[in-house]
């Protein structure tokens, strides 16, 4: 089989990027390899709004933005193979397995990765106690009450402020269902603000922050948990134990992308973002091979996603058209205080066509303080922000015309008052 | 099903059905009982998967010697039951000069043991095989007759031959009291009442209670825990062999071992408690197995945990394996105190205790006997004429359900169409290890579930994932009534 580009993946980032790889030239031939039995990927079960202020202007829900993508793709003459799964990418080919033409090889000019995250289990949580039914990951919860329409339970104690957690909150609430509290290990939560606000302010259910779940009982099914409050390290105070009855568990404690294929491809991976190193044109350190989406870096709105993708995508056209590789300097961006990564790492400077969008998460809550581009340990840029957090993505905008005179690095950072 | 049989035997771990499948060599008729849903639920799910060398036990034990025979067994048994078998060999680490004697008086006692080719190795030895091994290595015992197996695939297997062979098994029937009644023995049941000629107590953490129900010579077993980690596959190399610290009064330590499907195993700790039948993995636990962990293996990346499990050993207070029959009642049989070597023995143990058997009730081996029992299809392990082949007649082997272990959706209704087959989320996930990677079952537990339901035309509100009360859904949501 052949095609000039395969995305890994029909979730939002694989269709951003296989559809403004068609916009960018409509020659390709592009071929999205989904391994779900449909194209939308987790955005199938975010059916709550919020999703595409910043791309329609408007609050769709999850199936509606996925759908908005989706329709484009007849248009652009885009294939694409459903319950397919990738077993193995390289530079020049991607090997698959389906029903219909078992493991089969396609040779591709350039690969997207767009294979999304998973939410960490509650093995790699450590967390002590019995392993009754009961113990769901937010997302796994999720699918099932609003894929398949059943409750998961019915007295829910929920570890981790992440976003789906939170969703989830109000979700189950919703259902009627009893959440009877949000723990999060950290002081600060892991989600959107507005998140914590429409989904645990509005329905009273209280946010303990420093508090983790100690003790998972029931030989069968949930029955409770403990939980305590935890110190500066994270261990749990001996003293502040609360035995919780409850018949479920959910866990929103961290997506990790999901880069077992870039790894065995020999992609290189920032061990900040677990996702691969790119420079501006989303391009891995294997020349052919991009990413995009969660796979890359764990996002907080899918605008954001979708905006990074469709660059993806046109560079991956734009690597099949031209195959040079590109020549002229390159720029290092550096993370300064408080800056945990940054997406991309370095920029070539003659491979950009518009301005450069750097996104990056700080490592802690910063109130009142400053936002600081250094080039060459010279301030560029300064922004007052009245607070950063971990979960939410910053971002800086830097005009072409700014970099023409190329420093050698770029150093990000957050500089308090 | 009838409720009388020549031999009853109590518990489906993997001294019940090792006992079993020789015993379906006889003309008999066996009945195994097990108060869960499934096969390979108790001890024997949740262990090291080591078959030792041998030089641990006193020698002229019965633990030393089911320990060596099972070892040697251990080869033949896996090819005719298709289970996954490596034998990598085992190093006791020695990290302290001072201690050395430890290794000298170990080796020595493997020797009286009958274990082969065993050696000291020095530091720079060491190294050469291992290269993650502690900077404080001094030397080691060296025994490269130790290997690691699956153990669900090793009970699940020996079960599934002795049903193939006319052995019935009956789950969710939990023994509450057993007597003799003239020359018979009445097992009571919570699914009602057998008779047989003879009866085999594998009850493992419960085998005290059942034998202290017909016997005057009372048992008493100590349920000892042990907390484990299970680290990724991506780790896959990082040790070689088996590691173990130098043993205790307790057992033989925290290990570090590959597993054979390739993740690193670490543990177990050794906490003598309570309960029978519940495992809590404790903080303290997880802390102790990553302080010993790396006490030998440098560098062992232990964030790369999947999951934490604990299992139970059953200690009786002799310290020693118990496989006669019962003083003063005769026909009926104990295999008491079945701790660890135990896997490793179980082939010796069904040996031994068939022979017993056979002999008490004088039975004559059947015409004809078939020994051979291939595991799930396993698609990847196929070449790929053979796997193409099987997607184009089953093109269910194309359908990946579990990502993370790439586990199709052929290996899931095979693991639950076979007999003795699959019943719940864990019992797929012992036969096929759908669930088990590294997401521990976050994408592929609702589709299982689905097959599930499927396969065993029962709604997906009563699906499980062990069996009796461990439902995983508790409704349907408002809007679906």
């Amino acid at each position: 089989m052949k095609a000039d580009i395969v995305i890994v993946g029909g979730g939002p980032a694989g269709l951003a990027a296989a559809i403004s790889a068609a916009k960018e030239d409509k020659s390709l031939d592009i071929l999205i390899l989904e391994r779900d039995n449909e194209l939308g990927g987790i955005l199938n079960q975010c059916i709550h709004n919020g999703f595409g202020l910043h791309t329609f202007n408007e609050e769709l829900t999850g199936p509606e933005y996925a759908a908005r993508f989706e329709e484009q793709l007849d248009g652009l003459g885009i294939r694409y193979m459903l319950g397919t799964m990738v077993l193995d990418v390289s530079s020049g080919s991607v090997t698959a397995i389906n029903s219909k033409e078992g493991v089969f090889k396609v040779n591709c000019g350039a690969v997207v990765l767009c294979m999304g995250c998973r939410e960490r289990p509650r093995g790699a949580l450590n967390i002590p106690g019995l392993r009754p039914a009961g113990v769901f990951t937010a997302g796994t919860a999720q699918r099932l009450v609003n894929i398949e329409g059943y409750m998961p339970g019915r007295e829910v104690v929920i570890l981790g402020s992440g976003d789906i957690g939170l969703i989830m909150a109000r979700r189950m609430t919703l259902e009627g269902a009893k959440v009877k509290c949000v723990c999060e290990l950290m002081p600060y939560s892991g989600g959107l603000k507005r998140n914590i606000v429409q989904c645990l302010d509005d329905f009273n259910i209280p946010l303990l922050l420093s508090h983790t779940v100690i003790d998972i009982k029931g030989k069968e099914r949930v029955t409770s948990v403990v939980i305590a409050e935890v110190d500066e390290r994270s261990k749990p105070i001996p003293g502040t134990e609360q035995e919780i009855a409850c018949d479920t568990l959910l866990l929103s404690c961290g997506l990790i992308p999901e880069n077992e294929l870039s790894r065995s491809a020999g992609v290189e991976i920032n061990p900040s973002t677990n996702g691969p190193v790119v420079n501006e044109s989303f391009e891995t350190s294997i020349p052919g091979v991009f990413a995009c989406g969660n796979v890359l870096h764990v996002h907080d709105l899918v605008d954001y996603v979708s905006e990074e993708s469709g660059r993806a995508g046109r560079s991956a056209a734009r690597f099949v058209k031209n195959k040079a590789t590109a020549e002229g300097p390159v720029i290092k961006i550096r993370n300064g205080n408080g800056v945990r990564y940054t997406v991309p790492s370095f920029v070539r400077v003659n491979e950009l066509s518009d301005d450069l969008v750097i996104r990056f998460r700080s490592g802690n809550v910063y109130k009142d303080s400053y936002i600081k581009v250094l080039f060459d340990g010279e301030t560029k840029l300064s922004r007052r922000k009245p607070i950063i957090t971990p979960g939410e993505m910053e971002q800086v905008i830097l005009k072409k015309e700014d970099l023409a005179n190329t420093p050698s690095e770029i150093l990000i950072e957050i500089a308090e008052r | 099903m009838k409720s009388s049989y020549d031999i009853i035997i109590i518990g489906s771990g993997v001294t019940g059905c090792a006992i079993a499948r020789e015993l379906s060599r006889y003309e008999c008729s066996c009945l195994v009982l097990e108060k869960d849903e499934d096969v390979c639920t108790g001890t024997s799910k949740a262990n090291s998967g080591i078959v030792h060398a041998g030089y641990d036990a006193k020698t002229g034990s019965l633990k030393a010697r089911m320990n060596i025979r099972g070892n040697m067994l251990m080869t033949s048994l896996c090819e005719e039951l298709d289970i996954p078998f490596k034998r990598i060999g085992s190093l006791v680490v020695c990290t302290d000069e001072a201690n050395r004697k430890g290794i000298s008086e170990l080796c020595a006692r493997g020797i009286a043991n009958g274990v082969p080719d065993m050696k000291i190795l020095e530091k720079d030895e060491i190294r050469e095989i291992e290269p993650n091994i502690s900077d404080d290595v001094v030397c080691a015992l060296y025994a490269p007759t130790a290997g690691i197996i699956c153990p669900f695939r090793l009970n699940i297997a020996l079960a599934e031959c002795a049903s193939q062979n006319g052995v019935d098994f009956k789950f969710n029937c939990e023994v509450t009291d057993v007597s003799k009644l003239g020359d018979e023995w009445i097992v009571e049941t919570s699914s009602g009442s057998f008779e047989c000629q003879a009866v085999i107590n594998c009850a493992g953490t419960h085998a005290d209670e059942i034998h202290n129900m017909v016997s005057d010579k009372k048992f008493h077993i100590t349920p000892r825990r042990g907390d484990y980690m299970l680290l990724d596959r991506s780790l896959d190399g990082f040790v070689k062999h088996v590691i173990f610290p130098q043993p205790t009064a307790m057992g033989k330590g925290i290990l570090v071992t590959p597993t054979v499907h390739g993740n690193t195993l670490v543990g177990p700790t050794a906490v003598d408690i309570e309960s029978r039948d519940e495992a809590p993995v404790t903080a303290d636990g997880l802390s102790k197995v990553q302080e010993g962990a790396i006490k030998n293996v440098k560098g062992l990346p232990l964030k790369q945990v999947i999951t934490g499990f604990s299992g139970l050993r059953a200690h009786e207070d002799g310290g020693e394996f118990i496989l006669e029959e019962a003083e003063g009642c005769k026909g009926f049989f104990d295999c008491v105190g079945i701790e660890s070597p135990g896997l490793t023995a179980c082939p010796a143990i069904g040996e031994y205790m068939a022979l017993k058997i056979a002999e008490s009730l004088s039975l004559k081996f059947k015409k004809f006997w078939n020994g051979i029992c291939k595991d799930v299809v396993k698609p990847f392990e196929l070449s790929e004429e053979e796997r193409a082949a099987l997607i184009k007649e089953h093109p269910e082997y194309g359908r990946i359900i579990c990502r993370c272990e790439t586990i199709t959706e052929g290996e899931i209704i095979d693991a639950i169409r076979r007999p003795l087959g699959a019943k719940s989320l864990d019992g797929v996930k012992r036969r096929t290890r759908a669930g088990m990677g590294r997401c521990q079952g976050g994408f592929c537990s609702p589709r299982v579930m689905d097959i599930l339901s499927r396969e065993l035309n029962m709604p997906l509100d009563k699906v499980t994932k062990s069996g009796g009360g461990s439902k995983i859904i508790l409704g349907r949501t408002k809007n679906e009534g």
